[in-house]
């Protein structure tokens, strides 16, 4: 064997490219979880539709006592946090690489990358609040319950 | 190509309806009526079909990102990447087909 053959061929280190993603473990989790999410999503997702908009009245179903019956169960409370969180942080990873690969300017990169974690953690606590501090029976200031409550309300009073 | 394009598109219109839903169910907060008004106007033949395309768009980008997930990872689709992209589009039109008649029945049958 020669020495030329056995020498470690010279390789150029890694430059950025142009659009600025940086090429480390970060952008390998990206992709993972990119897959993984997306297919959890796709379960999550249609039996959303399929039970919100497809079964029963369709969208004509759809009002506060529909949603307070849902959320009466622990599952749909959990099924709708677990799509909130996967499908806020899919869909933001996925708006950062549009981000990357349109924003030319530095500056453009960071202000829209700020104004999308903003947004996202902003939906994300929302949405979470939402679903986990709500009152199926509200009242108003005199006491008797608002118009619009589920049914089931009555029988709690 | 195509498929590039279709998955950012639809990614990207998702993505905002997807603030805006969050924002129209965290109206069950403020009260039932403010929901039920907001949630009326998605009854109505203009965001019925609004809710059309974006069933649509969810399922293209659902399907295609299984696509690409299985011409990543099994040798046989990418070999056959072509027909991959025609069993999207099937699964696709399939699914538009179970889908439409009853949500436009919905939406234009009154209530």
């Amino acid at each position: 064997m020669t020495t030329a053959e056995s020498k470690a061929p010279e390789v150029e280190p890694l430059r950025p490219i142009r659009s600025g993603r940086s090429r480390n473990h970060a952008e390998q989790w990206s992709w993972l979880f990119m897959r993984g999410s997306g297919v959890l999503l796709l379960v999550l997702i249609f039996t959303h539709l399929f039970i919100n908009l497809f079964s029963g009245d369709g969208v004509n179903q759809i009002d506060f006592a529909f949603v307070a019956g849902k959320w009466a169960s622990p599952l749909w409370q959990i099924w709708d946090f677990v799509m909130l969180v996967l499908a806020m942080i899919h869909g933001g990873n996925g708006m950062r690489l549009l981000i990357n690969d349109y924003a030319r300017r530095t500056w453009m990169r960071k202000t829209l990358k700020t104004l999308l974690a903003v947004c996202v953690t902003t939906i994300v606590v929302l949405g979470s609040l939402v679903i986990f501090t709500f009152d199926p029976c509200p009242l108003d200031a005199s006491g008797d319950l608002l118009p619009g409550v589920p049914t089931f309300c009555e029988d709690v009073r | 190509m195509w498929m590039w394009v279709v998955h950012r598109t639809t990614g990207v219109a998702i993505f905002f309806f997807l603030v805006v839903h969050v924002l129209d169910t965290a109206l069950v907060r403020v009260s039932p009526e403010a929901y039920n008004d907001v949630i009326g106007t998605y009854k109505t033949p203009i965001y019925g079909i609004v809710e059309a395309g974006l069933v649509a768009a969810i399922a293209l980008h659902a399907f295609n990102g299984i696509r690409i997930i299985l011409v990543d990872t099994w040798p046989w689709a990418l070999k056959h990447q072509r027909l991959m992209v025609w069993i999207v589009w099937g699964l696709f039109a399939l699914l538009m087909i179970g889908f439409l008649p009853r949500h436009l029945s919905h939406v234009f049958g009154g209530a």
